[in-house]
C-alpha cells in the first residue's frame, strides 16, 4: 500500500457502511476523494491521513482515536460558506458530501507547522493549576497580558461570521417507551415493546443501528451477521405502525418526569439540502418508560506519548476496518490490556495488514486467543508496557519493556499504533436521570444503581457483556419475553484496565485527557498539592472538562487519583454528568424562536394606519407603539418638537389602546380598591376618575394609573403598559389567597378597548360632535369625569382624563370600531390643525408637567414619598398592600433620594438618562454620587431642557446648584420641581 | 420540564403553563399595622430555602389562572402533591408519608 495515491488504504472486502460512489471533498484546501458512506476521518484515513489537528494547550500533532463522538482530538471545522460553518466538529461523525470544506483548528500558519507547538516545550509552566496560580496579579496584567492570551487559547475553531441562515425545528412528542441507543439492546428493546403494542420512538446518533453489531464481523446470532439481523429487526421495526425511528438522532438530555431531549440532524450530512428541511430538529419527548441502551466507550492506554497521530483505538480500528473499508495502517502495533484488541488485531491480520506485535499488559491471556495469535501468526508478549513512541507527525516506533524488567527494552517500527485499557460503560443519560452509579468492585466499573425514574439501562451501558444475555435483558426490560439466540464471536468480552502504565520515571507526557491536554503527572501533581476528591482534581487538572466531558479521560484521571491517594475508587468518587450528551448547537435549542418569531409582537387597532402615515415605531414590552410621525424631512427631534407644540397649541391624537385596563367588579370593589391601592376609593362618585398607585407589601411603588369609577360596583382600572399582567396576577393572588371572602372578579380587558387620546386646546371641539349620551361641556364634565356614551354611534367609555397638561379626552370604544372611530376622530382633527402624535412627544409632555412614569422614574426601590406623591398616600385606612411597609425605619428615614427636577445652567444641554449626579465635582475619583438622572428631554415648548432626577434630601436642596460629570465635561445643573410647565395647573381645566 | 398536576384542572400539564408565586402557607395578618419590624421582616423577606421538602404556591398562569399549592421535592424536583389555596397544610407524618 501506497500512502500518495488515491485511497490506497481502502479495503474493498469490508465496509458494510460504504457505497461505490465517489465523493469530494476538501481538506485544508486540498481535494480529497472518499465513498458514500465515509465520515470525514473514514475518508481522510483510506486517504492515508492521521494527522487531523493540533491539541489545545501543547498543540501537539495529534490524529484520530476515536470512531464516534467520543473523538477528543480530530475537532474540525466544517463549512459549506461564510454563514453555514461550524466549528469543533468531530471528523468521526460528521459524514462527508459533495463540496465539503473541512479545516483542521488550532494551528498556526500550517497543520504540519504550527508556532504554537513552542507551548510543548515550555510544558514544565503549563502545569496543572497553572491558570489558577497565573492569571492572579497585578490588575493591569489581566488588560494587557491575561485576558488577550486567554481568549486566544480559550475555544478553537472560529464563529461564523454571517447570520446563520438555516432553519431548526421544535417538536413534541409522547410515547410509552422510548429507547436510547439502536445497537442489539436497544433493538431488542424497542421490538419488545412495540410488540406488546406500545408506542415507541428508537434513536441512534449513527446514520445507522445497529451498534457494535456493524465493527465486529465475526459475530453470529442464530447464523445471521450482525449486520443482517439489525437490517432485519429496522425492517420489522419500520413495518410497524406504532414505531417510529429517529437515526442520526442523540439523546441529549435527560430531565424530570421522563422529559428527553433528541437532536436529530436532518440536513448535516446532504451535498445540497431540500430547502424545506429543517436542519436540525429537537425533539421534547415525554415517555412512559426511559430505556437506556447507550452502550460502552472504549478507554484508550495511559502510557507516555501515546498522542502521536496513528495511535489510537483498538475497537475504532475495527470501526474503520469493518463499517467504512480503511485499514488504519500497514504495520500496526497492538497495546492492550482487554480481550477486544485481539478481535481488531485479527480482523486486519486477515486483510494483510502486519501486525509486528501484541503487546498485552496483563500477565495472562487466554489459551484460545494465544492460539488464534499463532494461527495469523502474531508474535504476544504478556506483562509487558509501551514506554516510549517516536514519530513526530505519524508514529513510527514503540519501545517496550517488561514490568519486572528494570531495563533492557525492545523496539518495534509501526505506521499506526491501536490500544485498548477496557470499555467504560456510558452513564451519561442514567446521571442526568439523577441516579446514583454504583463501584463494581468485580468487574472495576461503575454501573447504574437504583432508577430514580420510570427507566431502565440495558446491555452493555449497564455492565452486561454477553450478548446472548443482553437478548433476555432487552426484552425483560420493557415486560416482554425472549430466547438466548446460539451467539458465535471468535473473541470473548474482557474486563480492562484504568489508570496509567509504566512508572512514574518514564519520560515523556501519558495523555489523560486528550482534549484539554491532562497528563498522568497533573493529575498526580493535583493530589501532591491538595485536591483530594475528583471534583477538586477535575477542575484543578481540567480533566473531563472538555467538550467530550471525559468520555475517555474520566475514569483513568480516577483512577490514577486513588492509587495516589491510596483510597478505593468509589471513594474518590465520581463526577456528574451534564446535558448535553455531545455538543449541540444554539440553533437546535432556539428552534424557531428567533427574529420576528423571537417574541409575539402585540399590535393596536389603530396599527396599520401608524404604518401608512409613515410612523416610526418603537417596542413597549411586547407591543409595537409609533413613537413619533415624521414628515417629509424632519428628524425625530424635529418630528418630536412639532408634535408637542402642536399639541400645547391646538390638539393632539395618541392611540393609547396598550394602556393595560382590568375591570374589577362585585359588591366589594371598592373594598378591594381600597386593599389593592395606596389611597381610598369609598368617597369616589360614580362618574369620577383618580389617579391611583399600587404598592407591594415592601412599600415601593408597584404600578400606577388612572382608575374610573362606572357605578358602587364596577371599576374601570387601566394599568401602565407593561405592567398590566403583573397588576391582574397580583390582584388576582389577593382576591383568591389573601380576600377570598370578597365579592369581587377581575377581568383582564386590554385589548377589548381602543383608546384615543385627544388632548390639547381644541380637543372638545375636536370630540364633542361625535359623542352622544353625555354632555362634555366643561362644567357638565369636569376634570377626571368618565361616562358611558356613544362615540360615533358606538358604545364607549369616555374618560375626561390627561398625561400631557391639557385639556383631554380619552375615548375607549370596542376594539373592532377603534380603526373607525379613530379615523373620525382624524377627520375632524386634521382639517382643525391638530397631529398624531406617539410616544416620545407623550413622554416630554408628561415630563414637563412632572408626571412620572413607572419603571422609569422609580425602580423598585422608590416608595410614594419619595416620588413627591404622598398626597396620594391614604393616612385613615386600615390597611393597604405596603401600608406596613412604608412604616420601615429605613423608608422614613432622612437622607432617602427624592424626585426632583433638574434643570441645566446651559439651557441647550440635554443630560443622559442615568447619568450620576455630585455635590462637589473637584473632589477625587471615586467621587460621592447623591443621585441620578432618570428622564431627560428637550423641551421645545420651554425652549429648554429638562431632567427629573431622584436626589438624596432632593427636597430639601431646591435652587442648589449640583453637577453631572460626563466622559468629555462636567454640567452644571439647578435642582427645581418637577412641574415645569403650567405649575398651576390651569390647562387642564379649559 | 415538569409536569405538575393542577388540583383545579384536576390534569397533569406542562411546566410552561405555570408561574411559581413563592412560599406557601405565610399569613398576611389583617391588622399588619401594629406588627413589629421583626414580625414583618420574617413574614415579608426571610424565605425558607431547604434541600428537600418545600411548601410552595403555583398559578396555573396560562391555564384556569388559580393560584395553588404544592409539596415538592428540591432535588429530585418532584412534586409529593399539590392542593387547592385554603386547604390546611401537609402534617409533617403527610409529608413523611408522601416521601416514601
Ligand atoms: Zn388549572
Amino acid at each position: 500500500m501506497n500512502s500518495t495515491s488515491q485511497q490506497a488504504f481502502r479495503v474493498k472486502a469490508r465496509g458494510s457502511r460504504i457505497g461505490a460512489r465517489s465523493v469530494s471533498f476538501t481538506f485544508d484546501g486540498k481535494t480529497f476523494e472518499g465513498l458514500e458512506g465515509d465520515t470525514l476521518a473514514s475518508a481522510l484515513l483510506a486517504n492515508g491521513v492521521h494527522l487531523m489537528g493540533r491539541s489545545f494547550k501543547y498543540h501537539r500533532p495529534r490524529g484520530v482515536l476515536a470512531a464516534g463522538v467520543e473523538e477528543p482530538n480530530a475537532l474540525m471545522q466544517i463549512s459549506r460558506d461564510n454563514s453555514k460553518t461550524t466549528p469543533n466538529v468531530r471528523a468521526s461523525v460528521q459524514e462527508i458530501y459533495d463540496g465539503m470544506k473541512a479545516q483542521s483548528q488550532n494551528r498556526y500558519p500550517s497543520l504540519n507547522f504550527d508556532i504554537g507547538a513552542v507551548n510543548n516545550l515550555l510544558s514544565p509552566v503549563f502545569v496543572a493549576g497553572f491558570y489558577y496560580k497565573t492569571f492572579k496579579w497585578p490588575a493591569v496584567a489581566w488588560d494587557k497580558l491575561y485576558e488577550p492570551f486567554i481568549r486566544r487559547a480559550a475555544g478553537l475553531g472560529e464563529a461564523p461570521t454571517e447570520q446563520d441562515p438555516d432553519r431548526y425545528a421544535n417538536r413534541f412528542a409522547h410515547c410509552d417507551v422510548l429507547v436510547a441507543g439502536g445497537g442489539a439492546a436497544g433493538l431488542i428493546a424497542a421490538k419488545a415493546a412495540a410488540d406488546k403494542g406500545k408506542s415507541v420512538i428508537l434513536c441512534d446518533e449513527n446514520p445507522e443501528f445497529g451498534g457494535w453489531l456493524l465493527s465486529d464481523t465475526d459475530i453470529r446470532i442464530d447464523g445471521q451477521t450482525g449486520e443482517e439481523w439489525s437490517a432485519e429487526m429496522v425492517r420489522q421495526l419500520l413495518a410497524m405502525d406504532n414505531v417510529r425511528l429517529l437515526a442520526r438522532t442523540t439523546c441529549v438530555g435527560y430531565f424530570q418526569q421522563n422529559m428527553v431531549v433528541l437532536n436529530e440532524r436532518v440536513t448535516e450530512h446532504l451535498s445540497r439540502p431540500n430547502v424545506e428541511l429543517p436542519r436540525e430538529r429537537m425533539w421534547q419527548v415525554r415517555a412512559g418508560k426511559v430505556v437506556i441502551a447507550q452502550g460502552a466507550i472504549e478507554r484508550h492506554m495511559v502510557f507516555p506519548d501515546n498522542d502521536r497521530p496513528g495511535i489510537m483505538l483498538a475497537g475504532a480500528a475495527q470501526t474503520y476496518l469493518n463499517k467504512y473499508g480503511v485499514a488504519v495502517g500497514a504495520n500496526v502495533g497492538v497495546y492492550t490490556a482487554c480481550d477486544s484488541a485481539y478481535a481488531a488485531a485479527f480482523d486486519l491480520a486477515e486483510e494483510g495488514v502486519t501486525i509486528p506485535v501484541v503487546i498485552d499488559h496483563r500477565d495472562q491471556v487466554s489459551d484460545d486467543i494465544r492460539a488464534q495469535a499463532k494461527e495469523f501468526g502474531i508474535k504476544v508478549i504478556t506483562g509487558a508496557h509501551v514506554y516510549c513512541t517516536t514519530g513526530k507527525l505519524r508514529v513510527n516506533s514503540m519501545s517496550i519493556r517488561h514490568h519486572k524488567a528494570s531495563s533492557g527494552s525492545e523496539d518495534f517500527e509501526i505506521d499506526a499504533l491501536i490500544t485498548c485499557s477496557g470499555w467504560t460503560p456510558s452513564l451519561h443519560l442514567y446521571s442526568q436521570s439523577r441516579g446514583k452509579p454504583q463501584w463494581d468492585e468485580a468487574t472495576r466499573r461503575f454501573l447504574p444503581g437504583e432508577s430514580p425514574q420510570e427507566c431502565v439501562s440495558i446491555g452493555s451501558c449497564n455492565g452486561t457483556d454477553e450478548l446472548a444475555d443482553i437478548f433476555v435483558e432487552a426484552a425483560e426490560a420493557v415486560g416482554g419475553k425472549a430466547q438466548k439466540p446460539k451467539i458465535e464471536d471468535d473473541v470473548p468480552t474482557s474486563s480492562g484496565m484504568v489508570g496509567a502504565t509504566g512508572t512514574s520515571a518514564d519520560k515523556g507526557k501519558a495523555f489523560v485527557d486528550f482534549q484539554n491536554d491532562v497528563t498522568a503527572k497533573d493529575i498526580a501533581l493535583a493530589v501532591r498539592e491538595g485536591m483530594h476528591s475528583i471534583e477538586h482534581v477535575k477542575r484543578y487538572t481540567t480533566n473531563g472538562m472538555a467538550t467530550d466531558q471525559g468520555k475517555l479521560s474520566n475514569m483513568h484521571g480516577l483512577a490514577i487519583a486513588a492509587k495516589l491517594l491510596d483510597k478505593p475508587i468509589p471513594q474518590v468518587g465520581l463526577t456528574t454528568f451534564r446535558a448535553p450528551y455531545t455538543p449541540t448547537t444554539f440553533g437546535s435549542f432556539v428552534g424557531h424562536a428567533r427574529g420576528a418569531l423571537f417574541d409575539p409582537t402585540r399590535k393596536t387597532p389603530i396599527h396599520e394606519w401608524a404604518v401608512e402615515q409613515g410612523a416610526e415605531f418603537e417596542p413597549v414590552s411586547l407591543w409595537n407603539r409609533a413613537r413619533y410621525f415624521p414628515k417629509a424631512g424632519e428628524t425625530m427631534d424635529d418630528a418630536v418638537d412639532r408634535e408637542c407644540q402642536t399639541v400645547r397649541k391646538t390638539a393632539g391624537v395618541f392611540d393609547a389602546s396598550t394602556l393595560g385596563k382590568i375591570e374589577v367588579v362585585g359588591p366589594d370593589a371598592a373594598a378591594f380598591m381600597n386593599i389593592m391601592y395606596t389611597n381610598g376609593w369609598d368617597k369616589l362618585r360614580p362618574g369620577r376618575a383618580k389617579y391611583g398607585i399600587m404598592c407591594r407589601d415592601d412599600g415601593f411603588i408597584y404600578d400606577d394609573g388612572v382608575v374610573g369609577k362606572l357605578s358602587s360596583t364596577r371599576f374601570h382600572v387601566t394599568t401602565t403598559t407593561g405592567g398590566a399582567a403583573r397588576v391582574l396576577n397580583m390582584m388576582e393572588d389577593f382576591t383568591q389567597t389573601e380576600f377570598p371572602e370578597m365579592k369581587v372578579w377581575l377581568t383582564s380587558t386590554t385589548e377589548q378597548w381602543a383608546t384615543i387620546a385627544v388632548q390639547g386646546p381644541k380637543a372638545r371641539e375636536i370630540v364633542e360632535p361625535l359623542v352622544s349620551g353625555v354632555n362634555i361641556a366643561n362644567e357638565k364634565f369636569p376634570h377626571m369625569s368618565v361616562a358611558e356614551c356613544q362615540v360615533c354611534g358606538v358604545p364607549a367609555r369616555l374618560f375626561r382624563i390627561s398625561f400631557t397638561g391639557e385639556l383631554g379626552f380619552e375615548i375607549n370604544v370596542p376594539a373592532d370600531y377603534g380603526r373607525a372611530v379613530w379615523e373620525a376622530v382624524w377627520a375632524r382633527a386634521e382639517p382643525l390643525g391638530a397631529c398624531a402624535y406617539g410616544t416620545e412627544a407623550m413622554h416630554v409632555m408628561r415630563a414637563e408637567k412632572g408626571f412620572i412614569i413607572v419603571g422609569q422614574d422609580t425602580d423598585g426601590t422608590v416608595t410614594p414619598h419619595d416620588a413627591g406623591l404622598s398626597w396620594a398616600v391614604a393616612k385613615s385606612k386600615p390597611d393597604f398592600v405596603g401600608k406596613r411597609g412604608l412604616q420601615r425605619p429605613d423608608l422614613i428615614a432622612k437622607g432617602r433620594r427624592q424626585l426632583i427636577g433638574l434643570k441645566t445652567k446651559d439651557p441647550k444641554k440635554v443630560l443622559q438618562e442615568g447619568a450620576q449626579i455630585v455635590a462637589d465635582p473637584e473632589q477625587s475619583i471615586p467621587m460621592k454620587m447623591v443621585g441620578f438622572v432618570t428622564s431627560s428631554y428637550w423641551s421645545g415648548t420651554l425652549d429648554q431642557s429638562i431632567a427629573m432626577a431622584m436626589l438624596e434630601d432632593g427636597n430639601a436642596r431646591m435652587g442648589e446648584t449640583l453637577y453631572v460629570p460626563m466622559p468629555d465635561e462636567t454640567i452644571e445643573v439647578e435642582v427645581t420641581g418637577t412641574v415645569f410647565y403650567d405649575p398651576k395647573g390651569e390647562r387642564l381645566h379649559g | 420540564m415538569l409536569l405538575i398536576n393542577c388540583p383545579y384542572c384536576e390534569d397533569d400539564r406542562p411546566e410552561l403553563e405555570f408561574a411559581n408565586a413563592g412560599e406557601a402557607h405565610i399569613h398576611r395578618p389583617k391588622d399588619m399595622a401594629d406588627m413589629s419590624d421583626e414580625a414583618f421582616e420574617a413574614m415579608f423577606f426571610i424565605r425558607d430555602n431547604p434541600k428537600g421538602v418545600i411548601l410552595e404556591r403555583w398559578r396555573h398562569a396560562h391555564g384556569c389562572g388559580r393560584f395553588f399549592n404544592a409539596v415538592r421535592h428540591t432535588v429530585s424536583d418532584k412534586f409529593l402533591k399539590t392542593y387547592m389555596a385554603g386547604e390546611p397544610r401537609p402534617s409533617d407524618d403527610e409529608i413523611t408519608e408522601l416521601m416514601k
